[in-house]
């Protein structure tokens, strides 16, 4: 059964052999910080794509689910001196809820308006980590006990990496079933998914409510891993980004998801010789990769392979 | 013996009755079609059946139980599929994907399941793979089966939706004009889908432009004008009737 040339195993394949290989050229703890900052952003962004790629749903307040889990980490380890993996998981339900009392009204919602509306419930709950100051810490963010038994950043390395492979391997097995299906009918055509019988409702609240779930699950182990919580995780910019990324590696492609997450992580950091200039070359980069692949990244090339098989 | 049932039914949009007052019964194992001149009601009356819009008055009774502002996908599991006059093809997939989301309703939705992608899915899958291949095959799409639906010509497509609609396994299926847009010979194609789809014993609701086919197949017509019946009955009586011959021909 198994299919070396599917892209499905294929790309997981490739994925896990990237991981594996990666330390040979990792030289420093900075190389690492970025390589465990990536696979957090990639899972995110995994989780994400299955809204807006695969669902066709937009959303601007992602990065609050991020910091929920980051905060209810905090809050619970740090104030309440709850077990850390405890504390995960009921980060993880307390924002799965929360999304979904919000999804039912929100998701009604098309287009512009779904934007703005996310974009609203992202900032709200931006401004009450903000002004909590008494749980929070306010505007400088608290301090979180790592996990005892993650001793060193290598441990976190593979750590990370089996958790981005895991989202991955879940993304393609909930796409390729006919709940995936269903949401990409969603996306394609919601009348026409719902006289088949898709409730459209119920598969838009679930995918939200998921991409929400991987959201705080990374939230509350960046917490663990980075020992500090600020209100900015779950910004206005941050949201952005993870957005960027999901649309730079390519819309409905789990590994663009990842390959976006890895070059929107790496490329400031890349480009920090560049001083005064690097948000203008940055921005530059986006707009031409848009213009000139506006597929994004990973579908774009792939579809040039494909063209290229043809001939 | 009735298998849908439409009484007083009305739907206004901002003051226009586009369907005024409107009562007819539909028989099982008919081709039942429903014509009249543009404007007339029609798709307007597809939409109310199928729970797309909600009738301002009167009810829709499918087989023997109440379904006036049910929501589509409450009756598609009912075994009520459509297609639509303007193409829904789900086009971020291939072919046989969207003839398998047609299946939705018959495969293990378990989101566990899935999540794990356990073997029960998987074996559904190829199932169902199978079952939608015959159906492609059934209305002469076997050949696009794993060509994206974007590449694939306007009157493949109008054929892709039947064998869509047909995966639902529906006793009802309502085709909102399948020969518009398509030139003689793939008409004749549609034409002979619908008959082979009628033949399996499930009833039709064919509303269609073209006159040659719909005098051909239909066992029952129901003529619409400005939203109210004009006059129903078989292919010669409608024919004969004066009021259809005014409608259409202006006077």
């Amino acid at each position: 059964m198994m299919n070396l040339k599917s892209p499905r195993t294929g790309g997981l394949l490739a994925l896990i052999v990237v991981i594996c290989l990666l330390p040979l050229f990792l030289d420093n703890a900075f190389h690492y910080e970025i390589a465990i900052l990536i696979a957090f952003n990639a899972i995110v962004c995994v989780g994400l794509n299955l809204l807006i790629g695969y669902g066709g749903q937009i959303s601007l307040g992602h990065g609050a689910f991020v910091g929920l889990g980051a905060y209810a980490s905090a809050i619970l380890t740090m104030n309440q001196g709850w077990n850390p993996l405890l504390s995960l998981l009921a980060g993880a339900i307390f924002t799965g809820f929360l999304a979904f009392i919000i999804a039912r009204p929100i998701l009604k919602l098309k287009g512009h308006y779904l934007a703005m509306a996310t974009l609203g419930m992202g900032i709200i709950i931006s401004i009450v980590l903000n002004t909590e100051d008494q749980h929070t810490g306010g505007p400088d963010g608290m301090y979180v006990d790592g996990l005892a038994f993650m001793e060193t950043q290598m441990y976190w390395y593979w750590f990370v990496g089996a958790l981005l492979t895991f989202s991955v391997w879940a993304s393609l097995n909930l796409i390729h079933s006919p709940i995936g299906r269903a949401l990409r009918a969603v996306h394609g055509s919601e009348v026409a998914a719902e006289v088949v019988g898709v409730d459209t409702t119920r598969f838009k609240v679930m995918i939200f409510v998921v991409s929400a779930v991987f959201a705080s699950v990374v939230g509350s182990f960046g917490a663990y891993y980075s020992n500090f919580v600020t209100p900015d995780i779950a910004g206005f910019f941050h949201s952005i980004e993870l957005v960027v990324m999901v649309v730079f590696g390519g819309m409905a492609s789990t590994f663009g998801a990842v390959v976006g997450a890895a070059i929107l992580t790496i490329l400031p950091q890349v480009l920090t010789f560049l001083h005064d200039y690097e948000h203008l070359v940055f921005g530059l980069i986006l707009m031409l990769t848009m213009i000139f692949l506006p597929k994004g990244l990973v579908p774009s090339i792939a579809g040039l392979f494909k063209r290229g098989d043809k001939k | 013996m009735t298998l849908l049932k439409v009484n007083n039914l009305s739907k206004e949009f901002g003051g226009v009755r586009a369907i005024d007052d409107l009562s007819f019964t539909i028989n099982p194992g008919t081709i039942h079609s429903i014509i009249g001149p543009n404007g007339a009601g029609k798709t307007t009356l597809f939409n109310l059946i199928t729970g797309v819009y909600t009738p301002t008055t009167g009810s829709v009774i499918y087989d023997d139980e109440g379904v006036t502002g049910f929501k589509p996908y409450e009756l598609a599991s009912r075994g009520m599929s459509r297609t639509f006059q303007n193409l829904q093809i789900f086009f971020n997939m291939t072919a046989i994907e969207n003839v398998m989301v047609g299946a939705h309703l018959h495969l293990n939705r378990s989101f566990i399941s899935s999540f794990f992608g356990l073997p029960s899915i998987k074996a559904g899958d190829a199932n169902c793979r199978e079952t939608c291949l015959e159906l492609l095959d059934f209305v002469g799409l076997l050949e696009y089966a794993d060509t994206d639906t974007d590449s694939m010509p306007y009157g493949a497509l109008k054929r892709l939706e039947i064998a869509r609609a047909l995966a639902t396994k529906p006793k009802i299926l309502l085709l909102d004009e399948p020969a518009a847009g398509l030139n003689p010979a793939e008409s004749r194609d549609i034409d002979e889908v619908i008959k082979k789809v009628a033949s399996r014993g499930i009833t039709v609701v064919l509303v269609e432009h073209d006159m040659k086919m719909v005098m051909e197949i239909s066992d029952h017509i129901l003529v619409l004008d400005y939203g109210r019946k004009l006059t129903e009955g078989t292919a010669q009586e409608v024919r004969n009737n004066p009021d259809v011959i005014a409608a259409y021909l202006g006077g």
